[in-house]
Parts: C-alpha cells; structure tokens; sequence
C-alpha cells in the first residue's frame, strides 16, 4: 500500500477536561490523582520527621517544634484530610472493581461519600486525637 | 502496512500461543502494575489509619518518649511495613500520572527515572531511620 500523504489542514481533536461540565464523579477522579500526587510529596516529610527522630534531640527539636506550630499543624491538618480522601476514593476503587456501584444514583452517591466522609473522618481523628491528650 | 499489524496478527504471526502469552502484551507486564497498585492499596488502608494513631500518640511528646515508641518493635514493624508498601503504591502511582501526560520521550525518561530515584530515597532514608531508632542507636 502506498503511503498516504500527511494532510496539511489541523486534524480535529477530541474534546477535554474543559470541554465537559463539571460532575461528582469527574471532579472526585480528578482529586484522587490530585490528592495522590500530594501525599506522593508528603511522604518527604515523613522521610524528614523520621531521619531527625534518628539524628538525635536537637533535630528532632526542630522538626517537632515545626509540626507543633501553628503552620505545621495546618499542614498536619491537611495532611490527614488529603490522606483520607484518598483512602476513601481506593475503597470507592474497590467497590467499582467488585462491579458494583456503576448505577447513576450510586456512583454519585460514592463520590459524595468520598468527600463528605474524608471531611466528617479528618474532624474526628483531629478532635478524638487532641481530647485525648 | 505496518511491521507491528503483521506481528499482531493471530493468522499472520510466526509467534508460538505460549509465546504470545508469556510475552504479556505490548507493556510485557500483563496486569502486574495493576494487580501490585491494589495489592498495597489494600496494605495501605490498615496501615495508613495505624500510622495516624502512631503520629497522633507522638504529638507533642518529648525526645526520650518518641524514641521509646518508634523504638518498640510492634511500632517500628508497622512503620516498616507502611514505608515498604506506601513507596511502591506511590511509584507506581506517579508513573501512571507521568505517561499519562508527559509525552515527549527524553522528557518522560527522566520523569520516570527521577520517580524511581525518589521513591527509593524515601524508602530508604524512612527504613534506615526506623531501624536505627528501633536497634537504639541515637543518642537519648
């Protein structure tokens, strides 16, 4: 067969992201792999804790005190709530790949769960984890 | 047409059955980076919520405390095992995400490359700090 010639006009592209409105379940796909790739870097700073853990007191000082201030704990806090979501969005995972939940009521019941129940997850852990202090 | 349509091709193909199947696909890894993303997706889910409670118990505590708990061995054993499945669930994660969007091909070598590399740092740098707190190394 002879090679056909490159056509000259821009090909057409198949729509986008931005293309598309916004829906439950798009926007929870989109966060998993945000909130993946995040942990993806926060796992440095459990890398940092541990090594200055290791270092001895004085680093360890420093890092503590870092995490114990108030930007650390916001980081913290955040932290947990990116942590869980994702957690929440691999069960949602699981359950798509048992086959079920594909029905519209119920894959948008998931993805509301996903971020409902990482919200309601991140106040309990933060709250239970500061009274019993 | 193509070379790679006549090597797909059943009918055309000089290949043996068993080497078609041993050759796993076009990835030549079948479902194995699939199956291994679940696999410590499900590791992790036990291990993650066990790490919170670790972190939360170590909040605020002063040196000589933090290094008794880490140093336990149920403790040290946890976060070992965290280290070990959370660095492999999250390269695996990241090259998905780099051929994903990065297409051109110097670009995304050493995407995967640099991946690789930190995902092996952290895991090291996390388990050689565990066991020398676990093995009581650091001055308390």
């Amino acid at each position: 067969m002879a090679p056909t010639a490159r056509p000259t006009v821009a090909q057409p592209l198949s729509p986008h992201l931005q293309i598309y409105r916004w829906t439950w379940t798009m926007a929870m796909s989109v966060f998993h792999r945000i909130t993946g790739t995040a942990l993806y870097g926060g796992t440095a700073l459990v890398a940092i804790w541990l090594a200055a853990l290791a270092s001895g007191p004085a680093a360890y000082g420093w890092v503590a005190g870092f995490f114990g201030s108030i930007f650390g704990k916001l980081i913290l806090f955040v932290y947990t709530w990116i942590l869980l979501h994702h957690m929440l969005g691999g069960i949602r995972h699981f359950v798509w790949d048992a086959g079920i939940g594909f029905d519209k009521t119920q894959r948008l019941s998931l993805a509301r769960l996903t971020l409902i129940g990482s919200t309601a997850l991140t106040v309990v852990v933060w709250v239970v984890g500061l009274l019993a202090r | 047409m193509a070379k790679e349509n006549i090597r797909q091709n059943p009918a055309v193909s000089i290949r043996t059955p068993r080497a078609r199947v041993r050759g796993l696909g076009v990835s030549h890894h079948g479902a194995g980076h699939w199956w291994l993303q679940r696999l410590t997706a499900v590791a992790n889910v036990v291990l993650m919520l066990a790490f919170v409670v670790i972190i939360a118990r170590m909040a605020g505590r002063p040196y000589p405390e933090a290094i008794r708990l880490v140093g336990s061995p149920f403790v040290s054993l946890v976060l070992i095992l965290a280290v070990l499945s959370v660095t492999i669930h999250m390269r695996l994660g990241m090259q998905v995400v780099i051929e994903d969007y990065v297409h051109a091909p110097a670009t995304k070598i050493a995407a995967i490359f640099a991946n690789n590399f930190y995902a092996v740092v952290v895991a090291v740098a996390c388990l050689y700090a565990i066991l020398r707190v676990g093995f009581g190394q650091p001055p308390v």
